[in-house]
């Protein structure tokens, strides 16, 4: 079994410089990703509940305007057998 | 002057209200088709031609739906608030497709002619509920 290892042990990579920078990054990089998820998410909800609440609608008010006219309709029919 | 005219209003009034059932029967040529099944109530207020079409009975279909769509145009102006032509005539195919006798052909909700019979008729979710005086 060969297994292969550095001679001389080190620490992480990383000097306390690069992780001071690195922090910097970060903290310009979380309100940029958040700023990009919010907008990214803003677009798919606009989109998604429109078109139920539209469908729902419709279906209400024609079926609000059917029973309104429901009355007037049936004379109609009744009053006019000739064609009906 | 004025009392007049409004007389002379009223008794036309009353002249377009009693002429009107006496002409309130259908044509024998209608009649025979619908009992024979040739024509049906669609679920859109209008008459169609259930099989193969043919120009005599074209001629009676396209007649009655003339006459039905400027009825349902002036009640739809005159309802209050106005609707649409489309509206008001649904609504009245809810209602002729109620009153189909047994042996006539109707329109069901998935656009197949039916064939009616003692049961109430496949009607759209929207029309209002059956008043029990179908026949005729």
């Amino acid at each position: 079994m060969i297994s292969s290892e550095l001679t001389r042990a080190r620490g992480l990579a990383t000097l306390p410089r690069m992780s001071r920078g690195g922090r910097r990054m970060v903290r310009w990089a979380l309100p940029l990703a958040a700023l990009g998820i919010a907008m990214l998410s803003g677009c798919v909800n606009v989109t998604a509940p429109d078109k139920p609440i539209v469908i729902e609608l419709n279906v209400n008010i024609r079926q609000e305007v059917i029973y309104r006219l429901a009355a007037d309709a049936e004379n109609t029919v009744d009053k006019n057998k000739d064609i009906f | 002057m004025n009392r007049v005219s409004k007389i002379i209003a009223a008794a036309a009034l009353a002249g377009t209200l009693v002429s009107a059932p006496a002409f309130a029967q259908r044509d024998p040529a209608y009649e025979a088709a619908r009992a024979a099944g040739q024509v049906g109530e669609k679920m859109d207020g209008y008459l169609g031609i259930v099989g193969s079409a043919n120009g005599a009975l074209q001629a009676v279909v396209s007649d009655v739906n003339i006459k039905r769509r400027a009825l349902y145009s002036q009640r739809a102006q005159a309802a209050s608030p106005p609707v649409t032509l489309e509206e008001y005539a649904l609504t009245a195919g809810c209602i002729a497709i109620a009153r189909t006798a047994p042996g006539e052909k109707y329109q069901a909700p998935d656009g197949s002619w039916q064939t009616r019979t003692s049961a109430p008729p496949l009607r759209d979710s929207r029309c209002p509920a059956l008043q029990q005086k179908n026949a005729q």
